[in-house]
């Protein structure tokens, strides 16, 4: 896959345009990812089915109720990040998979945001697909993974054609048509020639974070976004923190606003310093809408940060404020 | 003749619903853009020379010496571009 997108449109359009009619659902939630939603959204006008989106708490946590009442016989997918992209809030879908499991659909992972930042195990969790990308976790852009079960894999219909993704293609001098018989997964979903380069450099990516552990790189970044939230909200007076500042239901990505300053603003200053963060809706407008923001600053770790750089970048926040 | 081209590596429209825009100067033509924007706009704001709030025909924005400005309230390319032309040439 090229990445986290690439691999849910390939459930979408594979396994979606096959099994979801019209009377169907599949569920998201609105902290997801323009990744995932659009594909839902696409392929819903071709086959028909219903899209619902559970809701978001005011604090950016996942609106568990509204989950469950929302899950019905006709729910046959539900989709959704592990972590949000946009508050870092962690979503308990080991939960949400036996909840859909229990309704007869299977479950989907935006594992974006969480592959690269802590331990997943995705028999632990027991989903059924679970999707990420390459460029989030050190890896180069341009390669990913979808995770699926072996068993669904092998029913899913190939997404492209091609090369490699085939085991024949016999002419027919009777029918003057081919016969095609497919290869078996992963082969069947890659069609043409790989990134060699791109799945070689992934690997190497991928060895040197368990060299590291997941659970050392996860805590690493827990206790850096607590000392981050802490010096924040003691050392700025302008600055507020959006959705939860519970340290215990996130991980190390940080939305942010100054009064009276655009993200944008807040962006360039600091790029001004070397400090680099990213403004506006993050793929995620639903969200923002949610939060009643036109957009947001966000800051977010990974295993080389330091408290150095905590302390250096809430030094500069400070002088952003003088702006106003 | 030098152009508006000459000086402006790329135009970025930011994502959110502000519809600012960034505009980012070539790195080699950066400090000529900043001066010639500096001589011709009225600096309303000066931070410690790291960020100018500046005014030029009505439109406020803000620059970086890094070669950086951002523009909130442009109607449309056009009205950049006559805008960029009016400050850099």
């Amino acid at each position: 896959m090229r990445g986290t997108t690439e691999a849910i449109n390939l459930v979408a359009y594979s396994w979606g345009l096959r099994n979801l009619k019209a009377g169907d659902e599949v569920l998201v939630s609105l902290m997801e990812h323009h990744s995932n939603i659009v594909p839902w959204e696409i392929t819903s006008k071709m086959a028909g089915f219903t899209i619902k989106y559970t809701k978001v708490h005011a604090d950016g946590t996942l609106d568990y109720e509204d989950l469950e009442s929302k899950l019905t016989k006709r729910t046959k997918l539900c989709a959704f990040s592990q972590v949000s992209n946009v508050s870092g809030v962690i979503n308990d879908v080991k939960r949400v998979a036996k909840l859909a499991h229990e309704h007869g659909a299977l479950m989907l992972v935006d594992g974006a945001q969480s592959v690269p930042h802590l331990p997943v195990d995705v028999q632990d969790l027991d989903v059924d697909f679970l999707a990420f990308s390459g460029h989030k976790m050190l890896g180069p852009t341009g390669i990913g993974v979808l995770y699926g079960k072996k068993a669904l894999l092998q029913k899913m219909d190939p997404w492209q054609g091609g090369g490699e993704m085939i085991r024949e293609v016999q002419f027919s001098p009777q029918s003057e048509r081919c016969g095609i018989s497919w290869n078996d997964p992963p082969w069947k979903f890659e069609a043409g020639t790989p990134n060699i380069a791109g799945g070689i450099a992934l690997a190497e990516a991928v060895k040197y974070l368990q060299r590291l552990g997941m659970a050392e790189i996860f805590r690493h970044e827990k206790e850096l976004t607590e000392y981050a939230m802490k010096q924040m909200l003691t050392c700025c007076t302008k600055l507020r923190l959006y959705g939860t500042t519970d340290p215990k239901l996130k991980c190390g990505i940080m939305p942010f606003g100054i009064d009276g300053l655009s993200s944008h603003d807040v962006a360039l200053f600091l790029d001004n310093y070397g400090i680099m963060i990213r403004s506006g809706f993050h793929c995620a407008q639903p969200l923002h809408q949610v939060f009643s923001l036109p957009s947001s600053a966000r800051a977010s770790f990974y295993l080389y940060n330091t408290r150095e750089e905590v302390d250096r970048f809430v030094e500069v926040l400070k002088e952003v404020e003088q702006l106003q | 003749m030098t152009t508006v081209q000459d000086y402006v590596a790329r135009i970025e429209g930011t994502c959110g619903a502000e519809s600012d825009v960034i505009v980012i100067f070539k790195y080699e033509k950066k400090d000529e853009a900043v001066a010639n924007i500096l001589k011709k706009a009225t600096i309303t704001k000066n931070l410690q020379g790291i960020i100018f709030e500046l005014n030029f025909q009505g439109m406020s924005f803000r620059m970086y010496p890094s070669g950086k400005a951002i523009f909130r309230g442009v109607k449309n390319k056009e009205e950049l571009n006559s805008l960029l032309a009016a400050l850099l040439l």
